[in-house]
């Protein structure tokens, strides 16, 4: 047996070192210096924006609570106008809770069906097509989605909300009294609408990115189609499934135009979600600013700052659920 | 229960490209056979259609016969993941499941077999690790994640997690190029231990570790770039390496490839 020779690629040879001394002072070369100067401003600017929307929110709304005779968390009324005025923002706090909860409870698993149907079933010819619709539903104006589901989707709703009452009218969640189907039911079924391509199109780039080995580990242990996807793909990108909710929830708590276009506002709490009624924050922001006067402008301000920190709240219990799993998380791949 | 594989004509094909072409031999149970030959021969193409994992790259598809035993796995009605379940896999990079703890990683072809008892599925792991000697280093933490273990027992997790399920055969694709020589050398001390249970074929770019490991060794080459890569030949180990009956095998193996 002669030499054995290694005849795998050997890795090029590694660069010399250079001898010359800018190199070693690397930050102060002019590009590296205007670049960090960018990306430390851009930053910067991040940080002092956001602290400038915190600001103005909260000096606002300081001055409309100050004044509020009634409490402020949980009064059933919107009255900026009466001496001393009295509002409080308990049904926007609901409407937009239980708006959002029902369009994620149908936009998320329909976007994960979409994405890993997208990912890992679809033939290849037909994945761009698909994938440029549902890029084509994201780029849709929210108010086109609105004069939508005021013309064609509420009217179309009575059957359902008929069927829905039929059976699952005794929960009460699901009872109908035969209003105008202008419900929370219908504004979640527009917001999913609304929310599914970005939950999808985040989705799909996380499942794309599953590494083929961890695929072919699951493979080649014996497992289908499918219980490749629940070993291999689904936990790789639970993660990436969890952001990408998040910002789709982010976009169903502020959806303004489409809620107002749907919704018949009143300023009550229904326990079911087909009756009519009800409010958000943005959809009641909307609908009020215009004829509000300088103190009623500064109570809308203070709605808007509680649907701040909601949604502040929420991304934070989001990177808290995504930190708690991070030992586990696919980058450790 | 290792079991006879033998192929007879196979050619495999990506999409219109042939990978290998009219490959026939015999692996005998119990025993180490290891392949050998240049980059782009075709060794490990081969070696993926011994358990229908060759077609599942997009294009892949194979046509000639592998028998286990008796039973042809290209046959009709051969489900390939039934295939799969009887012969094991380990590849060349380490790739135990990163969101599974070591103790999930090794259970997890078992749970997809069907349902064990809590007690049985210890059981199975403890003694799965222990068969790939890794039952030592991680006893202690089970329930950890299974990608905070080294390169070398990453690749010894995978291994357990193979062999939990008790295949008939284990393949392996270079399954330490990506390996320091320590951690090498306990893989190969475990191929010894594993031949006795299963029928293993190696795929490997190292001739010395062929050499070490193996009983049989089999030599692939392609005529030219682009070209289908065939079996040039397959003998025992001892005789390749010392007096092989094809010059090109000569010249492979001592380095005057070409």
């Amino acid at each position: 047996m002669g030499t054995p020779t290694q005849i795998t690629d050997a890795p090029p040879p590694a660069p010399q070192p250079s001898l010359d001394k800018r190199a070693a002072r690397g930050a102060t070369r002019p590009g590296d210096r205007i670049f960090l100067g960018l990306s430390r401003g851009s930053g910067i600017l991040l940080l002092v924006v956001m602290a400038a929307i915190a600001v103005f929110l909260t000096y606002r709304a300081s001055l409309a609570i100050s004044k509020d005779q009634g409490n402020f968390l949980t009064t059933f009324q919107w009255d900026t106008n009466l001496v001393p005025p009295n509002f409080g923002i308990a049904v926007l706090a609901f409407g937009t809770v239980v708006s959002s909860i029902v369009a994620m409870v149908i936009a998320v698993p329909v976007a994960v069906a979409i994405a890993l149907f997208l990912t890992h079933y679809a033939p290849r010819r037909i994945r761009g097509p698909i994938a440029y619709v549902i890029d084509l539903l994201a780029a849709v104006p929210s108010i086109v989605y609105g004069l939508w589901g005021a013309l064609v989707l509420v009217p179309n709703m009575t059957g359902l909300f008929g069927w829905l009452n039929d059976y699952f009218g005794w929960t009460g969640v699901f009872s109908w009294e035969g209003g105008a189907p202008r419900s929370m039911l219908t504004v979640g079924i527009l917001l999913a609408i609304m929310i599914l391509p970005i939950i999808t199109n985040v989705s799909r780039e996380v499942f794309r990115q599953v590494p083929q080995m961890h695929e072919e580990a699951a493979l080649a242990l014996g497992a289908t189609r499918w219980e490749v996807i629940r070993m291999a793909v689904l936990p790789f990108g639970r993660s990436g499934v969890i952001s990408a909710s998040m910002l789709g929830l982010g976009r169903a708590l502020g959806e303004t135009m489409a809620v107002a276009t749907v919704l018949s506002p009143t300023f009550d709490i229904q326990a079911s979600l087909l009756d009519p009624g009800g409010g958000t924050f943005a959809q009641n922001i909307a609908s009020k600013f215009g004829e509000a006067t300088e103190f009623g402008r500064d109570a809308l301000i203070a709605s808007g700052l509680v649907l701040f920190v909601i949604t502040l709240l929420v991304n934070g219990a989001a990177r808290a659920i995504i930190a708690r799993r991070k030992e586990y998380s696919g980058a450790n791949a | 229960m290792a079991k006879r594989i033998d192929v007879s004509g196979l050619t495999a094909y990506y999409g219109s490209h042939k990978a290998i072409e009219d490959i026939s031999m015999t692996v005998e149970p119990r025993s180490v056979t290891a392949f050998i030959g240049p980059s782009g021969c075709g060794k490990s193409t081969f070696l993926r259609t011994l358990n229908r994992m060759h077609e599942v790259t997009s294009g892949g598809r194979v046509e000639g016969k592998v028998l286990l035993d008796d039973e042809d796995l290209y046959g009709a009605g051969i489900d390939p993941v039934s295939v799969r379940r009887e012969v094991g896999m380990v590849f060349q990079r380490p790739n135990p499941f990163p969101t599974m703890s070591i103790f999930d990683n090794v259970a997890a072809g078992l749970r997809l077999n069907g349902n064990y008892k809590k007690s049985e599925l210890s059981d199975i792991v403890e003694r799965s690790l222990k068969g790939a000697n890794l039952w030592n280093e991680v006893k202690d933490r089970l329930n950890k994640p299974g990608s905070g273990l080294s390169g070398g027992q990453q690749q010894r997790l995978c291994i357990a997690r193979a062999i939990a399920v008790e295949p008939n055969v284990l393949l392996m694709d270079e399954p330490c190029s990506a390996l320091d020589p320590i951690s090498t050398l306990a893989i190969e001390d475990l191929i010894g231990e594993l031949k006795e249970r299963f029928t293993i074929v190696i795929v490997t770019h190292n001739m010395q570790q062929a050499a070490r490991v193996s009983d049989r060794t089999a030599f692939f080459n392609l005529a030219a770039v682009g070209q289908p890569g065939k079996l040039v030949e397959i003998d025992d180990t001892e005789r390749i390496f010392s007096n092989p009956s094809v010059q090109a095998t000569e010249d492979y193996i001592s380095g005057r490839f070409g």
